[in-house]
């Protein structure tokens, strides 16, 4: 009886999301597509010709196929051939500015997460005095949204005279995030006690046990934090703003803008951003992909108490 | 706590040094317990230097600004409350404010709805780490260059997006040039940068309802639709909270896709309050009011956050 009733049951559930099913396929490529055709784009532009684009602008493949936006983003072409190609002939020192991004993300991202681990060990498995309260204090850090200490942040870089330097748009957020603290630390707090007093024992140190013990074994979790760390420096625009002004300290995402900015007299030099667009976001999907299966994984992790 | 859980460490120190019990137990206890302080003076120095110098002097530094006029050149001046005084009859205020109300409230709307539709597919229909990694591709990019590719791509003359409406027989949209089309626009660019690493926190949180509960309601014949409100949406709500409060912060310091689409226009349609603050400050040299306004924004911050916490109830699960 049982046996009957079961499979009279199971057909009509069975029937009913199949249907539903494809749907949400449907669905579900539709988004991949929206996610995706910005990329699409971007390649399609870069690789055609400014004069083709503006002939042919429904055209889904790269129109007049040509590298010569690549060179312009570049700084490879000439003043005359850039004009000539619809850029702007505006020098762009892109070398130099991945070369900074590099720079600033790197320090920013090893300093941080190096002394937020530290900090993140002493809140979760040290013993001291007003811990408890210290770490509240951290937290409290947490509410303050960033743009609000970016004013006074700027007029202290600039009492220190960084304003215009790397040190200067890596110094605010190289020694800690209340979220990285809080973060590694609810890492640091997970991990059995017996893994410490099991090295206690072998007459290791805490520092010992810290950096041989603890930290190896929060590889994913600092690996995580460690690339969206990167990430979030790379990509910031308001910070690098305020502060650089000329070309030593100016980071990518500044000089997309400027570039963007600089239109040439025959309307926007778009195959020439596109590539330059494609450049500065290229190392960004390498690390990604490079780390994806690990990150994808404990993201959520991250973001989520 | 310390003594039932470790009971090896402690056996063979004091058959070892089986005299010196007292001073012993002491020190085990020490090390266990009160006697890190030097080292966790250390450990903890680096992160407290930055948190009081980058940001919990600033904090009470922008508050301090927000009563002076400063332009950066000279020491500021107190002035009482005059910069407050000035936004309150500011137009210029208000009409930012509303702006950015306005784009909070379609970016966290759509966002919110489309993330947790996503976050759902990628549960209940398919567990596939690569799609996972797909919708979180956009937020690679900088915001500087989703704004620029979609720029591009709107553009009402060259724009794909218009190609196809013409293709559509639809007229063709100036969306970044028009004064009511620009804000929905923005708020939509960020959308499509934002929504996937929001899918992947609001799916994290989906991980942790037990799959049996689904199982359960299958055997009862509940349809995917119903399962939703009935076990998904009680049992996310407080991680979607969190979410929520989060993106909402983030949602309010919108400036970097304003700064290299629109500019804050076209007619100050899209002159949100972060761009004006920034505009205040560094092309007017108004650090005084920019701080005042930045300390306008924290309080609409804090207290929205306030709200909703006590509202969506977000540090309260209703998981087992």
């Amino acid at each position: 009886m049982s046996a009957v009733t079961t499979t009279t049951h199971v057909r009509p559930i069975r029937r009913r999301p199949s249907l539903g099913r494809a749907a949400a396929w449907t669905i579900m490529a539709a988004i991949v597509l929206i996610t995706l055709l910005p990329f699409y784009w971007i390649l399609r532009t870069a690789f055609s010709s400014n004069a083709a684009l503006a002939a042919d602008p429904g055209n889904p493949l790269p129109v007049d196929f040509t590298g010569g936006g690549f060179a312009r983003a570049l700084g490879l072409q000439s003043t005359k051939e850039a004009i000539a190609q619809g850029g702007s002939g505006g020098g762009l020192a892109f070398w130099r500015y991945l070369l900074n991004s590099v720079i600033v993300s790197t320090l920013i991202t090893v300093c941080q997460i190096f002394f937020s681990s530290m900090a993140a060990y002493a809140f979760a498995r040290l013993r001291w005095r007003g811990r408890d309260k210290m770490f509240g204090l951290f937290l409290a850090g947490l509410m303050v949204p960033a743009i609000f200490t970016l004013l006074p942040n700027f007029v202290l870089i600039k009492q220190l005279g960084l304003v215009d330097t790397l040190l200067g748009i890596a110094l605010p957020t190289m020694f800690m995030t209340p979220f990285a603290v809080f973060f590694l630390r609810q890492f640091f707090m997970n991990v059995p006690r017996e893994v410490e007093e099991a090295a206690l024992l072998d007459g290791a140190g805490k520092v010992r046990i810290f950096f041989r013990v603890l930290l190896p074994m929060a590889s994913t979790p600092v690996l995580t934090l460690a690339v969206l760390t990167y990430i979030t420096s790379w990509n910031d625009y308001f910070w690098p703003l305020m502060v650089s002004y000329s070309d030593s300290s100016r980071v990518l995402t500044v000089a997309l803008a400027v570039f963007r900015a600089q239109t040439p007299q025959t309307g926007t030099d778009w195959s020439g951003l596109m590539a330059a667009t494609l450049i500065a976001a290229l190392p960004m999907l390498v690390l990604f992909g490079l780390f994806a299966r690990r990150i994808v994984g404990s993201i959520g992790f991250t973001g989520i108490k | 706590m310390t003594v039932a859980s470790s009971p090896p460490s402690r056996l063979p120190l004091r058959s070892a040094e089986g005299a010196q019990t007292e001073p012993q137990t002491h020190r085990a206890r020490a090390r266990e317990g009160q006697g890190d302080g030097p080292l966790a003076a250390l450990f903890i120095a680096p992160a407290m230097l930055g948190f009081l110098v980058f940001l919990l002097w600033p904090t009470l530094r922008g508050i301090y600004l927000s009563f002076t006029r400063f332009n950066l050149l000279t020491p500021p001046q107190w002035v009482g409350l005059d910069n407050y005084i000035r936004m309150v009859n500011d137009p210029i205020f208000w009409d930012s404010l509303k702006v950015t109300v306005e784009y909070v409230f379609i970016n966290i709307g759509v966002q919110t709805i489309s993330a947790l539709a996503i976050a759902v597919l990628l549960q209940r229909l398919t567990q596939s780490a690569v799609l996972r990694g797909i919708v979180l591709t956009p937020y690679l990019m900088s915001n500087v260059v989703a704004g620029i590719v979609w720029l591009w791509m709107l553009d009402t003359q060259l724009g794909i997006g218009n190609e196809i409406l013409q293709g559509f027989g639809l007229d063709r949209i100036p969306f970044l040039a028009d004064e009511s089309w620009a804000i929905p626009t923005i708020a939509l660019i960020n959308v499509w940068r934002h929504v996937g690493y929001t899918a992947l926190l609001l799916f994290a949180g989906l991980q942790a309802i037990p799959n049996d509960m689904y199982e359960a309601a299958k055997v009862d014949g509940a349809s995917e639709w119903r399962m939703f409100w009935r076990i998904t949406m009680p049992l996310l709500r407080p991680v979607l909270a969190v979410v929520l409060i989060m993106t909402v912060i983030g949602s309010f310091q919108v400036f970097d896709t304003v700064a290299v689409t629109t500019a804050g226009g076209p007619a100050n349609a899209t002159n949100v309050l972060q761009y004006y603050i920034y505009g205040s400050a560094f092309g007017r040299f108004q650090f005084g009011y920019a701080s005042a306004m930045s300390v306008a924004l924290l309080v609409v911050l804090s207290a929205i956050t306030f709200v909703q916490y006590r509202l969506t109830r977000a540090g309260h699960t209703d998981l087992g």
